[in-house]
């Protein structure tokens, strides 16, 4: 009950969008290709849910490559931050060159790791949804491993504690909630690479290519509500970040402050 | 008293300066000091003494420029990985990652000892400090006094050769600090463990130590040992009693001599250097 009144005004602010949008599409008479109602949103989503466009199977596949390229970026994330952190000296080589590498718009490489990858490969989406992952996650713990109160290193100086000790006992928990952090941004991240990389070729059935083949054929119904599955998914994956936060940091001030952004 | 371990720290001419050598600043100058064992030494002087430098290298948290630290006969380092230091610091430095118990067993863990002894060594230590009850608690639902406990359970939960405790109430309130003060004195006779304190508060000083380590800054050094001869076990008696403000006023007029606007080099004719005969 707390919680609804919490959200109450997001909810109302929500539904009173939805309600202007279709209004004004209905009272201005505004063209389909420029913008649907919502109602002709929903329309076409229920249609093409499992017939036509095929907006369900293409979701399992796009959903497989965003989680996929998760996987993978947070695993390469995570091993490089652990490796600078431990040796601190590889950190001006490797920060500079994934700093570079992050300035570079990964996006751009769609097409090319169609073709390192195969374009009807799902890990060619993959690659391109990890490459996006890797960074936040990179930085964001390695940030939680370094960064650790100075009186809390002492202390374990004093125990004579080894670096893996420390890294166990004191710098692994210190940087979860950045962790977790960096997996909240990464997990939008992932449907976006999965998704352009769609865009550039490959199988008929995913999100990307139903965007794409809505747009084209002028159905911008189809295409708006293969939009909103991919924003469901992404609203949904961030969620159980949030739930995962509940259940590993309940001591952060984030979340037993009950707030978590 | 034993005659084979005279002094469980001896600090001889300690030199530390920060930076580079020859520019940079001088933070102690030629500290030479014994302590004994069971003594309790406070460290007082004004901000810039080095007082916290001096503790900081006991502990082997920091190395010395020059001269040599002995602890219990060994190099400091070596003491350190004896794990012969409890710390405390200002902060109580608990995880909040861990609860209460878990703060306390943290050194235990890390010894690798077994876990029947940790819980028995833990659940004892948290009656030690007046916490039994409260280690299922995370740290952040606890007040400050306590949090403090805590963090003096979890040093002394090894039983340490040393306690070495770097301000630890600066942060509490004046009724909670002396409240901690009959604590620690409570906890230092009940277990016979050399304590080294650093301070700022010259009551505080002088009702907990057996002897008062007055210093001086720019460079930090000894300008006086004060022998604190109250009668133990101290009380709200000895707070008021005139030996106790006789005491204060002496270590006062130490610390006021030691600041004042004096010539270059004015204090080496009241420096004070205890090297010899110098336990409690």
């Amino acid at each position: 009950m707390r919680q609804l009144r919490r959200y109450l005004p997001a909810l109302l602010i929500l539904i009173s969008v939805l309600v202007g949008w279709e209004v004004a599409v209905r009272a201005f008479n505004v063209k389909g290709f420029i913008l649907p109602a919502p109602s002709a949103i929903w329309a076409a989503l229920v249609t093409n849910w499992t017939d036509g466009y095929g907006i369900f199977p293409s979701a399992r596949v796009t959903l497989i490559e965003a989680l996929g390229g998760l996987a993978i970026g947070t695993l390469l994330g995570v091993a490089t931050a652990v490796v600078v952190s431990r040796f601190p000296r590889s950190r001006d080589t490797v920060l500079p060159l994934a700093v570079a590498v992050n300035a570079v718009p990964i996006i751009a490489f769609a097409p090319l790791a169609n073709s390192w990858f195969g374009a009807l490969s799902p890990v060619s989406k993959m690659a391109i949804a990890a490459a996006l992952v890797f960074f936040p996650i990179m930085i964001n713990l390695l940030r939680g491993l370094t960064e650790v109160d100075r009186s809390a290193l002492e202390l374990m100086r004093s125990y004579a504690a080894g670096p893996t000790a420390v890294t166990v006992k004191l710098r692994a928990p210190n940087a979860l909630p950045y962790f977790l952090t960096g997996l909240k941004i990464a997990t939008t991240l992932s449907l976006i690479g999965a998704v352009v990389g769609e865009y550039f070729g490959g199988l008929t059935e995913t999100l990307g290519r139903v965007v794409v083949a809505g747009a084209s054929a002028l159905r911008f119904d189809v295409t708006w509500s293969a939009i909103l599955v991919v924003s469901v998914m992404g609203i949904v994956m961030y969620l159980l970040v949030i739930g995962l936060e509940r259940v590993l940091i309940p001591w952060h001030p984030s979340v037993r402050g009950g707030r978590s952004p | 008293m034993t005659t084979a371990i005279p002094s469980v720290v001896s600090l001889s001419h300690i030199n530390k300066t920060f930076g580079a050598a020859g520019t940079g600043s001088v933070a102690l100058s030629d500290i030479s000091m014994e302590i004994g064992r069971g003594d309790f030494v406070s460290l007082i002087g004004p901000s810039g003494c080095g007082k916290s430098t001096l503790l900081r290298l006991i502990g082997d948290l920091t190395e010395p420029t020059g001269g040599t630290i002995q602890v219990n006969g060994k190099p400091a380092v070596q003491a350190r990985l004896d794990r012969d230091y409890g710390m405390v610091f200002q902060a109580p430095v608990l995880f909040d990652w861990r609860t209460v118990e878990e703060n306390v067993r943290l050194p235990l863990e890390l010894f690798g000892q077994d876990r029947a002894t940790q819980a028995s060594k833990t659940a004892e230590m948290l009656e030690l400090v007046d916490l039994a009850d409260f280690g299922r608690y995370r740290p952040y639902e606890l007040s400050g006094g306590m949090q403090q406990r805590v963090a003096i359970a979890r040093a002394l939960a090894f039983s340490p050769l040393l306690l070495l405790m770097d301000e630890p109430f600066g942060a509490l309130d004046e009724m909670t600090r002396e409240r901690m003060n009959s604590e620690v004195l409570k906890i230092w006779q009940r277990t016979g463990i050399t304590v080294i304190f650093v301070t700022h508060s010259i009551p505080e000083a002088v009702f907990l130590s057996t002897r008062v380590v007055v210093m001086s800054a720019r460079p930090g050094r000894i300008t006086k040992l004060v022998e604190v001869d109250l009668p133990q076990p101290r009380g709200l008696v000895t707070r008021e009693s005139s030996r106790y403000f006789n005491l204060i006023t002496e270590v006062r007029e130490a610390l006021r001599a030691g600041e004042g606007p004096m010539p270059e080099g004015g204090l080496s004719s009241v420096e004070v250097t205890v090297a010899e005969g110098g336990i409690g």
